[in-house]
C-alpha cells in the first residue's frame, strides 16, 4: 500500500526553492546574454576606437549640415543646399512613392493573373502559369536592370514612340497628360475625402437602424450627396479649374504633363510584375480553397456570378489570401531599395551617398533600419487590422 | 413552374457524350466552350502569334551567332533587328568565372559540377542519412581547395579573383549551410521558456527580417571594418558571406518555428516521460519530425536566397550578375546587353525551376500521404 509508506524527507535544496532545471535556466540564460553583451561590448569599443582614429564623431549632428547632393527625381521640393534631414525626407518620399503605387497595381495584376491560372480558357491559363514561373524564377535585380537597359534603348524625345495620343514614350520615360494639383484642387480632394469618411458612419448607422428593426435604408442618396455633390459644389464655389494639361515636345524634351523617369518607371515596372506572380499564386490557390460546395450551393441558390463571387466566394477567400500578402507587401517595400542599382534615389540610396560623404556609417544605417521597421511594423499593423476584419467569427 | 423544368436540362446537354474527333472535343472543351471564351482564345492566338514571330524574327531568324574574335561589327549590322548571340561565345568565360585565372579555370568548373551533384544527392529520399552531412562537409571543403588552391600542386587564386557563377553557389550555399544551424538555434531560442533567450531571438529575428538585405550588405561592406580592431581586415566576399549567413538565419528560424509548432505535444511530452535532456529531446525527436513538415518552405526559402544573392552586385562583389553587368562594359559590346542579361537570366532559370519543381514534388509527395 503506497499510501501507508512513509513520505520521503523533503531534500534540502541548497537555493531554497529552486530546481535543478531552473538553475540550469539561469546558467544557460546568464551564459547567452553574457556572451552577447560581451561581443557587443568588444564591438562597441573597437567602434569607438576606430571612429575617434578617423576623426568621426558620432551622433545626428550631421543631419542640420548642407546636404550638396543632387536628386534628380523627387516627389517634394529640394536643392542641393538642403539639409541632410531634408534630403532623407526626400528619399522616404521617394520610396514610398514606389511602394505605394507599386503595392496598388502589383495586387491588380497578381490578381488578374491568378484568376486567369483559373480560367476555364485553356490558353489563358497555360500564359497565366508561363508568366508565373518565369518571373518567380530570375532574380529581381537581374529584371531590374533587364527594363532598365530596355528603358535606356527607347528612341530620343524626337522619336518618342506615341501608343495614344498625349502619351509619350522615350528614353526620357514615360510623359502622361496630367491635371495640375495645386492647393484649390487639393481642397476639393479633400472634401470629397472627407464626405467619404461622412458616408461610411452615416452607413454603418444605416445598417444599424436596419438591424434593429428590418426596415432597408437605401444609402446610396448620401453616396452621391457627400462624395460626389459635396465636392463638386466646392469646386463650383471656388472656381477650381480641372483642365487636363497635355504634354509637347519643345525642343529637345517635354514640357507639361506628367513624367515618369526611367529610374522610376524601371523600378515600378520590375516591383510589379516580379511580385504580382507571387500575389498571383496567393490569390490561386485562395480560391481554391474555397470548397466546392461553397459554389455548388452558391449556383443552387441561383445567385448571379457576380454576387457570388462578392458575397460567398471572396469573403472565404481572403481569409487565406490576406496573412501570407502582407508578406508580398513588405516584400515589395524592403525590394524597393534595389533602386539603388539604378540610380532611382529612394531611402538607402540617399543614405548611401550620405553615407559616403560624411562617414556617418552608424547614423546612416541606423535611419534605414528605422524607416524600414517603421513602414514595416505600419502595413502589418493595417494588414493585421484588415484581417481580424475578415476573420472566421466563430460562434 | 416552366421556368424551374427548364434548368435541369442545360447540365444535362453540356454532359451529352461527344462525338467525334477527340482533337476537335478537345479543343471545344478547353479554347471555345463559349462565345466569350472563342473571342479570348483567337485573340490571345492572334497576341501570341505576333509575340512569338517577332522573338523569332529578331532572336533567330536575323540573329548573329559567331562572329570574328572581338570583332563586332557584324552585330552592329543587325542592330535593332536581330539578337547579337556572338557575344556569349566571346564573353561566357568572363560571365561564368570572371576574372579567375584563365587556364586555371577548370577548377570554378569542376566547383560547379560538384555543387550541382551535392544539390542533387541532398534531394534522393533515401540518403536522407547523419551521412548526408558529412557528404556536405567534405564536398564544401573540397570546393575551398579547388578554389583556393595552394596545396597539391594548385596553385593559390586569392578571393579576389573568383568571380561568376561559382561565387553566387557559395554564397547561397555556404549561407544555407551556416544559416541552416543559426536558424534552428534562433527558432529554439524563439520558443523556449528562459525569458532573455526568448527576447533575443525574437529582437534579431524581426531587426533582420524588418530591413532590406542591400541594407544589411551596406553594413557589412561599410561597418564591419569599424567594428573590428584596426589592423584586422576581413575579405569584402567574407563580410558578404556573414551577412547573407545573418540574413538566412533569420528566415531559416521562422521557417523552422513553423515546422517545431507543428509537432504534436505529445511528442515533447512522451520525450520528457523518457527522461530525455532539452538537447537530445529535441535532437531525437522533434527537429527530425519538425524538419520533415517544413522541407517544401525550406526549398522555396532556398530558392529566394538563390535569387537574393545577386544583390551583391551592390557592394560590388563579382557574382554571376555583376560578371555579366562587367562584362558589357567593353565599348565593342556595350549595346548588346540585352543578350547577356537573357543568358544570364536562363542560368538563374534553370536552377531556380529545378528546386521550384523539385520542392512542388515533395508537397505532392506530403499530400497523397
Amino acid at each position: 500500500m503506497t499510501s501507508d509508506s512513509p513520505r520521503p524527507p523533503p531534500r534540502r535544496r541548497f537555493f531554497g526553492a529552486w530546481g535543478r532545471r531552473e538553475l540550469q535556466g539561469l546558467f544557460w540564460q546568464v551564459l547567452v546574454v553574457g556572451i552577447v553583451l560581451g561581443v557587443v561590448a568588444f564591438l562597441w569599443s573597437n567602434t569607438v576606437t576606430n571612429l575617434s582614429a578617423r576623426r568621426i564623431t558620432t551622433g545626428f549632428a550631421f543631419l542640420g549640415r548642407e546636404a550638396g547632393m543632387p536628386i534628380a527625381d523627387s516627389l517634394l521640393a529640394y536643392n542641393p543646399r538642403d539639409t541632410y534631414l531634408w534630403a532623407f525626407v526626400v528619399g522616404i518620399a521617394n520610396t514610398l512613392r514606389v511602394a505605394v503605387i507599386g503595392i496598388v497595381l502589383a495586387t491588380i495584376l497578381g490578381t488578374l493573373v491568378g484568376i486567369s491560372r483559373l480560367s476555364a480558357n485553356w490558353l489563358l491559363s497555360r500564359l497565366a502559369a508561363v508568366y508565373v514561373e518565369t518571373l518567380r524564377d530570375i532574380p529581381l535585380l537581374l529584371q531590374l536592370l533587364f527594363w532598365y537597359v530596355l528603358m535606356q534603348a527607347l528612341p530620343a524625345a524626337r522619336a518618342a514612340w506615341r501608343p495614344v495620343d498625349g502619351v509619350f514614350l522615350s528614353n526620357r520615360g514615360l510623359i502622361l497628360p496630367a491635371i495640375p494639383v495645386g492647393s484649390p484642387q487639393l481642397w476639393v480632394l479633400g472634401t470629397a475625402v472627407l464626405g467619404l469618411v461622412a458616408f461610411y458612419l452615416i452607413r454603418r448607422w444605416l445598417i444599424a437602424q436596419q438591424m434593429r428593426d428590418g426596415k432597408p435604408r437605401p444609402a446610396w442618396p448620401f453616396a452621391i450627396g457627400l462624395i460626389v455633390a459635396l465636392p463638386a459644389l466646392v469646386s463650383v464655389l471656388l472656381g477650381v479649374s480641372w483642365k487636363i494639361e497635355w504634354p509637347e515636345l519643345r525642343g529637345f524634351n517635354f514640357v507639361g504633363g506628367l513624367t515618369l523617369a526611367p529610374e522610376y518607371f524601371a523600378l515600378l515596372i520590375a516591383l510589379v510584375t516580379y511580385t504580382s506572380a507571387f500575389i498571383a499564386e496567393i490569390v490561386r490557390s485562395g480560391i481554391q480553397s474555397v470548397p466546392r460546395g461553397q459554389w455548388d450551393a452558391a449556383n443552387a441558390l441561383g445567385l448571379r456570378r457576380s454576387f457570388m463571387l462578392r458575397q460567398i466566394i471572396l469573403p472565404q477567400a481572403l481569409r487565406v489570401i490576406v496573412p501570407p500578402m502582407t508578406s508580398q507587401y513588405l516584400n515589395l517595400t524592403k525590394n524597393s531599395s534595389l533602386a539603388v542599382a539604378i540610380g532611382y534615389q529612394d531611402v538607402v540610396s540617399i543614405a548611401n551617398t550620405t553615407l559616403n560623404q560624411t562617414g556617418q556609417a552608424i547614423e546612416a544605417i541606423a535611419l534605414i533600419m528605422a524607416v524600414f521597421l517603421t513602414i514595416s511594423l505600419g502595413i502589418s499593423f493595417f494588414m493585421n487590422w484588415y484581417n481580424a476584419r475578415i476573420a472566421l467569427v466563430e460562434r | 413552374m416552366t421556368a424551374i423544368t427548364d434548368v435541369p436540362d442545360a447540365p444535362r446537354a453540356a454532359r451529352r457524350p461527344q462525338m467525334g474527333n477527340p482533337v476537335l472535343r478537345w479543343l471545344r472543351t478547353n479554347l471555345f466552350s463559349s462565345i466569350p471564351n472563342g473571342i479570348l482564345t483567337v485573340v490571345l492566338l492572334a497576341l501570341l502569334s505576333k509575340g512569338v514571330f517577332s522573338f523569332v524574327q529578331w532572336g533567330i531568324a536575323n540573329a548573329v551567332w559567331l562572329t570574328p574574335a572581338n570583332d563586332s561589327s557584324a552585330c552592329k549590322a543587325v542592330r535593332g533587328l536581330g539578337a547579337c548571340w556572338a557575344i556569349i561565345p566571346e564573353k561566357y568565360r568572363f560571365i561564368l568565372f570572371g576574372t579567375y585565372p584563365f587556364d586555371e579555370q577548370w577548377r570554378p568548373a569542376l566547383s560547379v559540377v560538384l555543387f550541382i551533384a551535392l544539390f542533387y544527392l541532398s534531394t534522393r529520399r533515401a540518403l536522407w542519412r547523419r551521412e548526408l552531412a558529412y557528404l556536405w562537409i567534405g564536398a564544401l571543403a573540397l570546393i575551398s581547395i579547388l578554389m583556393w588552391g595552394g596545396v597539391l600542386g594548385l596553385s593559390f587564386v586569392s578571393q579576389d579573383r573568383w568571380g561568376g557563377l561559382p561565387v553566387t553557389l557559395i554564397l547561397a550555399t555556404f549561407g544555407l549551410a551556416f544559416g541552416f544551424p543559426l536558424g534552428i538555434l534562433v527558432a529554439l531560442g524563439r520558443r523556449s521558456k528562459l525569458p532573455a533567450i526568448r527576447s533575443l531571438s525574437v529582437l534579431y529575428v524581426e531587426l533582420i527580417r524588418g530591413v532590406p538585405l542591400v541594407s544589411l550588405l551596406f553594413m557589412a561592406s561599410v561597418m564591419f571594418p569599424l567594428f573590428m580592431p584596426s589592423g584586422f581586415n576581413i575579405d569584402k566576399l567574407l563580410r558578404a558571406q556573414i551577412a547573407i549567413i545573418l540574413f538566412a538565419g533569420a528566415y531559416l528560424a521562422e521557417v523552422i518555428r513553423g515546422g517545431l509548432q507543428a509537432v504534436p505535444r505529445g511528442q515533447y511530452e512522451a520525450a520528457d516521460a523518457l527522461g530525455l535532456s532539452y538537447w537530445r529531446k529535441h535532437r531525437l525527436i522533434v527537429l527530425p519530425q519538425a524538419i520533415r513538415h517544413v522541407i517544401p518552405p525550406l526549398v522555396n526559402t532556398f530558392i529566394a536566397f538563390f535569387k537574393d544573392t545577386s544583390l551583391v552586385l551592390i557592394i560590388g562583389i563579382f557574382d554571376l550578375l555583376t560578371t555579366a553587368k562587367t562584362a558589357i562594359i567593353d565599348p565593342a559590346w556595350q549595346q548588346f546587353s540585352v543578350e547577356v542579361y537573357i543568358f544570364v537570366a536562363a542560368i538563374y532559370f534553370v536552377f531556380c525551376f529545378a528546386m521550384s519543381r523539385y520542392s512542388r514534388s515533395l508537397e505532392a509527395h506530403a499530400a497523397s500521404r
